[in-house]
């Protein structure tokens, strides 16, 4: 399969043509069709790599979960976009399709605070266990302070 | 004297069939960094591993929307620490992709040596430091880890006199490099990798002779193709298991396209296999370091004047993913761009941390002293794990 079959067939199942350039194909669905995207990118565009996921805080406009996957065997990868309106910080797990997304949800969740639905266990990752607040939010400032640690 | 009530205790708490945990880490010899993994033990055998990272967490990437596009790099080279210029490529890869800034080719050259001396050091350094877990069998212990450790000193010579710092570099800049190779470098540089492709041709012999090096890596920690896609481990990694997926070919970048070199790829997906593939790129980095330094062309090292202040550079609106073959693997940087002159936001797809995410699922049903050996084998560096 070449990139311009896997954007035409996302096109068809999802109704909306992909965005990105070439090879690298991006493609933003609403929240409830994420875990149908990830699987659709698994099983119908055999895109078996899980490259990492993250999010980025768009302040008032909420949460944006990314995740990127690719497909090796034929070069094409996607980038997989949801957004979460502003307040919302629950969006369904990638880890029943892609087991990479374990540690990457793990990291998101203590960074970004999202709760990943169906995650088999959600915990930070990289901060210890009782730190208060999800830094890289932007309403966390730099110097916010942390007793004992800070 | 020895109390007997306690002794009766130990008889009687004793059934040799429960479970037991036991801690692993975070200071162990062969954690290389800060890990911790709680294994449960039945006997000797482990059956569940909950590894615990975050030990090394420097906020990477809260820190990098803080500091401009020309500040940043330098400290880029501190999430990966034992292979600094390739972590710092990735970083001003993705703000050359989203701003479109063209890099002179005597620049990609650059760059492309660099980074291949860089893998030869790294994979030096794991190579001894893997060696040294696994023990007194291997030529005396710390016998490999001296001599891997001697040679990679001589590319940190190389690194020293070009950029003036033995680990962390600041050698890349968003446009280019910072610095050209002085006079006479070029003859150092061929003779050093001259040296180290005889030397590895010393380690292997020692280490493939041996009965227990064979022993304790032939079908430990094997990873199939289908969990290693599955979890997105790269590198040695990935071609331990049968994937032929290198950066460097899948997608050239800073014109590794003019380059000829082969891409190890190994079936079995064993502790063996990965030590096979690094044996191989070794080799296959020192040529192209050799096809650098013979096609390096003339010209500018940076497409960019120099600036006066920091906020002089700008990246438009928009986004890029960069991603470079580290030593490890796909060292990667998923940049979002405001405008300003620096970062609205930067994930840091690190190789180790992908890779190390694989332990969970190989380690159960190993023996204890087999979980050195793997962990060696996957080669995390936990700068790059916690960022």
């Amino acid at each position: 399969m070449t990139s311009d079959q896997a954007r035409a067939h996302i096109e068809q199942r999802f109704g909306a043509a992909p965005g990105g350039e070439g090879s690298a194909i991006a493609m933003a669905v609403p929240l409830e069709q994420w875990l149908d995207l990830a699987r659709f990118a698994r099983e119908g565009l055999g895109c078996h790599y899980f490259s990492f996921s993250t999010a980025v805080d768009g302040k008032e406009q909420g949460l944006e979960v990314v995740a990127r996957v690719e497909n090796l065997d034929a070069g094409f990868s996607l980038t997989m976009k949801t957004h979460l309106p502003a307040g919302e910080t629950s969006c369904p797990s990638l880890v029943p399709v892609y087991r990479g997304a374990d540690w990457m949800e793990r990291e998101c969740y203590d960074m970004f605070g999202i709760r990943f639905a169906g995650h088999p266990d959600l915990r930070r990752i990289l901060l210890p266990q009782d730190w208060e607040g999800h830094p890289l939010l932007k309403s966390y400032a730099v110097d916010t302070p942390h007793p004992p640690y800070r | 004297m020895a109390d007997p009530e306690a002794r009766k205790v130990i008889e009687l708490g004793y059934g040799g069939s429960e479970r037991l945990t036991m801690n692993m880490g975070p200071q162990h010899p062969s954690a290389h960094g800060v890990f911790r993994a709680i294994l449960t033990l039945e006997g000797e055998t482990v059956v569940a591993v909950d590894a615990v990272i975050g030990y090394l967490h420097r906020c990477h990437e809260k820190l990098a929307e803080t500091l401009a596009y020309t500040q940043y790099p330098s400290i880029a080279s501190k999430t990966d620490y034992v292979a600094a210029m390739t972590a710092e490529l990735a970083y001003v890869r993705s703000a050359e992709l989203a701003a479109k800034v063209e890099v002179p080719r005597r620049a990609q050259y650059l760059r492309v040596l660099v980074a291949e001396l860089q893998r030869i050091a790294s994979h030096c350094l794991w190579l001894g430091t893997w060696c040294l877990d696994m023990g007194g069998a291997l030529g005396g212990g710390a016998t490999i880890f001296l001599y891997c450790i001697r040679e990679r000193e001589l590319v940190l010579d190389l690194f020293e006199s070009l950029t003036g710092a033995r680990l962390l570099y600041g050698f890349h800049q968003v446009g280019g490099t910072r610095y050209d190779i002085p006079a006479g470098w070029a003859q150092q540089c061929r003779e050093t990798v001259d040296l180290i492709d005889r030397r590895i041709d010393e380690w292997q012999e020692m280490l493939e002779g041996n009965a227990f090096f064979l022993a304790r890596t032939r079908g430990v920690g094997v990873i199939s193709r289908e969990l290693a896609q599955d979890v997105g481990v790269s590198g040695p990694l990935i071609r331990g298991s049968g994937v032929a997926y290198d950066i460097r070919r899948a997608e050239p970048y800073s014109s590794y396209q003019d380059f000829d070199f082969k891409v190890p790829v190994e079936v079995a997906g064993d502790c063996l296999a990965r030590y096979r593939v690094r044996m191989v790129e070794f080799r296959e980095s020192s040529k192209i370091v050799r096809q650098a330094l013979d096609g390096l062309p003339e010209g500018p090292i940076s497409s960019r004047p120099g600036v006066k202040s920091v906020a002089q550079v700008r990246v438009p609106k928009g986004e890029a993913y960069a991603r470079v073959e580290g030593a490890r693997g796909e060292v990667g940087c998923y940049l979002i761009a405001d405008g300003s002159a620096k970062p609205y936001r930067l994930k840091w797809r690190g190789a180790s941390f992908s890779n190390l995410a694989v332990l969970p699922h190989i380690i159960p049903g190993h023996k204890v002293a087999d979980v050195v050996a793997i962990m060696g084998s996957v080669d995390p560096v936990f700068g790059e794990v916690d960022r």
